[in-house]
């Protein structure tokens, strides 16, 4: 038997293995990370990793990226690349929190989606009618949002009582929800330290403590968003426009029309993120605020290869560490150094069971490395957690770049009739 | 054959007027908009760029901004998008920075150890992107800017004292610590306290010429555009195109290296958090609105040039100079666009000319049919 036919069933049954990803995988596997993350907070005593204030930062933390990575799932599963996104939510922070300071935070929610979604026509005339290269527009259009934004401000903000140029007034605040009751009782019950149901709890009670109403909002359009790009015919013309236009239009898809569409969906998810930023997250609009998140967002979707699902986990992870960071988290990164290398031993046996001899030996010896680092350093620089979530996309890229399936007219040029 | 050529040119030049045309009555109607003299910010500008010191840090900025544009440019040849250049830059601007610090050379040599360290970090750092794509086919638009932001953590850890970073007495900033006299790229003092025209400006310019001759002169530069137009036809006719990518990828970072380098050794002398950033995507501007020329490229990098330097004053007379932010964007925007239409234009000019041309033939014909 040659080596040829021998790696073909192999790679065929891991293929059907990935598609088996059902319910009850999912639930495993989401189960043994909890034990796992149970074991290093108990080994390692840094009890803050599954606190209730940890979850809830890293949820609100998570939701400008993830909304921004919606907002880049929308665009590029109707096949253009935006890295206007960035743009797009600084013009949504902007806009949003004008309108907020002024006519109340909700008011500012919608300015703030409708700035984005300015934004987004944009990218969509200049990419769609014009044909212009995508990448070559989104940076266009990150610069014109940044100097756009500045410059309105010194009309703005600049005049405003309690603004300058360079941040806005203060803006009020959206209603909180806290769960009566169950909150206090999670939170008792975390504090405890108990092995795996104080971390249950914690995560559980950072879902329900302090919980921005927009938050929930944000979190319902993930499934939202599966749901209307899957599951509905609209949905499927949609994702059409970004597999083959030309089939499409074929089909009597007017490609141009959801192109549109979609382009501006994109710019006014990355506006509502923006937007969340400036008047859930901190209340005021600041210069410089998204800080890179719109890029942040792309990578999550890319990380949760242009799946809602999986772009939600991604938003979920960077959200995590940038959550660990602002807390003081020079100990809480600590431990996830065991965590990593907990991680990689695991992979080596894997690959080891797998035969895989080489992939084994690297992943053992990153694990020795982690492990010297845990057991030698007694903290983490903080601009090493900063770099964290990039360096994550990095590696889920170069590992699994193969893998990774984006949609296959992503990019391209398309233009009426081009078919004919 | 004389009168296509007279075609061309037109065409060649309608795009960049019609774009500089369109941003400026486009910005006019911005300031417009926010109940501004549309007219006097401009005039103001000009005015500043009469005089000789602001004279000099606009040729400053020029050489700067050309260097990071010829970076971008040669990705964009290749049909690859460093959008990495700004990371690049500052990661070896801020090595190269350290390395100088703290050797001492005799002059030349001094110098010339600070710029190869740059240009190698930058295309080291490059070559990272490079390297993911060719081997594991991973965008080079993702990676760079994954690459740019793990780039500013790393300098901030760098930089910290505890490690690479120096702080000054009495001072916040952390710097890298001045690089000895000996390697200092002597300037041209302009008198009168107008300022130093940094001396690496030309070294920019002749990188240019360089960058010319390799392109259009060479079996290299040869391959590189026709993998640039067609991957798979450059492969067919026996280009390594993985080498290619990787190659110009290199260079590309190797020249973004450099764009920080007349900065660092005529004016700084040390790397700090205050340096420069953002180099890089205005770098991607200008090399667009240049078309990717080194000619085009040095008056594009000439105009963004000016923009930032001569709209310093306009604060004091009472107009926000983040209009000028706005024209560099709107620039863009219109450059693109303009290409674009322009393109479609001579084309659609094209086919019409051929067509009227075979038009005319069959009338010939048909006439001597009639005649015959």
């Amino acid at each position: 038997m040659s080596t040829g036919t021998v790696a073909k069933p192999s790679a065929a049954p891991k293929k059907a293995g990935r598609r088996k990803l059902t319910w009850p995988w999912i639930l495993l596997i989401v189960a043994a990370g909890l034990v796992l993350f149970s074991l290093v907070r108990v080994i390692s005593g840094a009890d803050d990793l599954t606190s209730v204030g940890q979850v809830s930062g890293a949820l609100q933390l998570a939701i400008p990226i993830g909304l921004a990575g919606l907002g880049g799932l929308w665009s590029e599963r109707a096949g253009v690349v935006n890295i206007g996104l960035e743009g797009m939510m600084v013009l949504g922070t902007w806009f949003g929190a004008w309108a907020g300071y002024q006519w109340g935070p909700w008011t500012g929610v919608v300015v703030g989606l409708l700035g984005g979604a300015i934004g987004g026509l944009l990218h969509a005339i200049i990419t769609v009618t014009f044909n212009v290269n995508h990448i070559v527009s989104g940076v266009a259009i990150n610069i014109l949002a940044v100097g756009f934004t500045q410059y309105l401000s010194n009309f703005t903000f600049g005049e405003a009582e309690g603004g300058s140029s360079k941040q806005s007034p203060r803006i009020d605040p959206i209603t909180d929800i806290t769960v009566p009751g169950l909150s206090d009782w999670l939170m008792d019950l975390q504090q405890k330290h108990w092995f795996l149901i104080s971390d249950i709890a914690g995560i559980l009670g950072g879902l329900v403590t302090n919980l921005s109403l927009l938050t929930v909002v944000a979190i319902l359009l993930v499934p939202a968003t599966w749901w209307v790009l899957w599951r509905t015919a609209f949905g499927l013309r949609l994702r059409s426009c970004g597999e083959n236009p030309v089939a499409a239009e074929s089909l009597g898809v007017n490609v141009y029309k959801y192109k549109y569409i979609a382009v501006t969906m994109s710019g006014a998810l990355a506006g509502l993120g923006g937007a969340f930023l400036a008047i859930v997250s901190t209340g005021i609009y600041q210069e410089g605020q998204t800080g890179g998140r719109g890029y942040i967002g792309l990578a999550a979707m890319i990380f949760g290869n242009w799946m809602p699902g999986g772009m939600a986990l991604g938003a979920g992870l960077f959200g995590f560490t940038d959550s660990l960071k602002i807390r003081g988290g020079a100990e809480n990164v600590h431990a996830l150094l065991l965590l990593v290398a907990i991680l990689l031993v695991l992979a080596a046996a894997w690959q080891l069971y797998k035969k895989k001899y080489v992939p084994a030996v690297i992943a053992a010896v990153f694990a020795v490395g982690f492990f010297l680092w845990y057991a030698l350093t007694d903290q983490v620089p903080s601009q090493f957690v900063d770099a964290a979530p990039y360096i994550t996309t990095l590696l889920v890229l170069a590992l699994s770049a193969q893998r990774l399936r984006m949609p296959k007219a992503d990019g391209l040029p398309y233009r009426k009739g081009q078919g004919k | 054959m004389m009168k296509i050529d007279k075609d061309k040119l037109l065409i060649g030049a309608a795009g960049p007027v019609l774009a500089l045309v369109s941003s400026f009555v486009l910005t006019m109607l911005v300031l417009l908009a926010t109940g501004l003299d549309p007219i006097e910010p401009i005039q103001l500008m000009i005015e500043n760029a009469g005089y000789a010191d602001i004279q000099v840090l606009i040729i400053n900025q020029t050489g700067i901004y050309y260097l990071a544009a010829l970076a971008v440019a040669i990705g964009f040849r290749m049909n690859l998008f460093n959008i990495g250049v700004d990371g690049q830059y500052r990661l070896a601007a801020m090595l190269s920075a350290v390395v100088g610090a703290s050797v001492e050379l005799p002059g030349p040599l001094h110098i010339l150890l600070i710029v190869v360290v740059a240009a190698l970090t930058g295309a080291f750092w490059a070559g990272i992107a490079g390297i993911l794509k060719t081997t594991r086919g991973v965008s080079e638009v993702v990676s760079t800017i994954m690459l740019n932001a793990i780039a500013t953590s790393l300098i901030a850890w760098l930089i910290l004292p505890k490690n690479l970073g120096v702080q000054p007495e009495g001072s916040n900033d952390l710097t890298t610590g001045e690089i000895a006299e000996s390697g200092w790229f002597p300037g041209i003092d302009m008198g009168q306290g107008n300022g130093e025209i940094y001396g690496f400006t030309f070294v920019a310019l002749a990188l240019g010429v360089v960058y010319w001759f390799t392109l259009n002169r060479t079996r290299f530069g040869f391959d590189l555009r026709a993998t640039g137009e067609s991957e798979s036809a450059a492969q067919a006719s026996g280009v390594d195109a993985k080498r290619m990518i990787l190659t110009s990828m290199l260079i590309s970072g190797g020249l973004a290296g450099l764009s920080g380098m007349p900065t660092l050794l005529g004016d700084t002398h040390t790397y700090s958090l205050s340096f420069p950033v953002g180099v890089g995507f205005t770098a991607i501007t200008i090399a667009l609105l240049g078309r990717n020329n080194p000619v085009g490229i040095l008056f594009a990098a000439l105009l963004f040039a000016f923009l930032d330097k001569a709209s310093s004053s306009l604060d004091v007379e009472g107009y926000p100079k983040e209009i000028t932010q706005i024209m560099q964007g709107i620039i863009v925007i219109a450059v693109v666009v303009s290409y674009e239409l322009v393109r479609r234009y001579g084309t659609r000019r094209q086919q019409q000319k051929v067509g009227e041309e075979l038009a005319a033939g069959g009338a010939i014909k048909t006439d001597k049919e009639v005649s015959a």
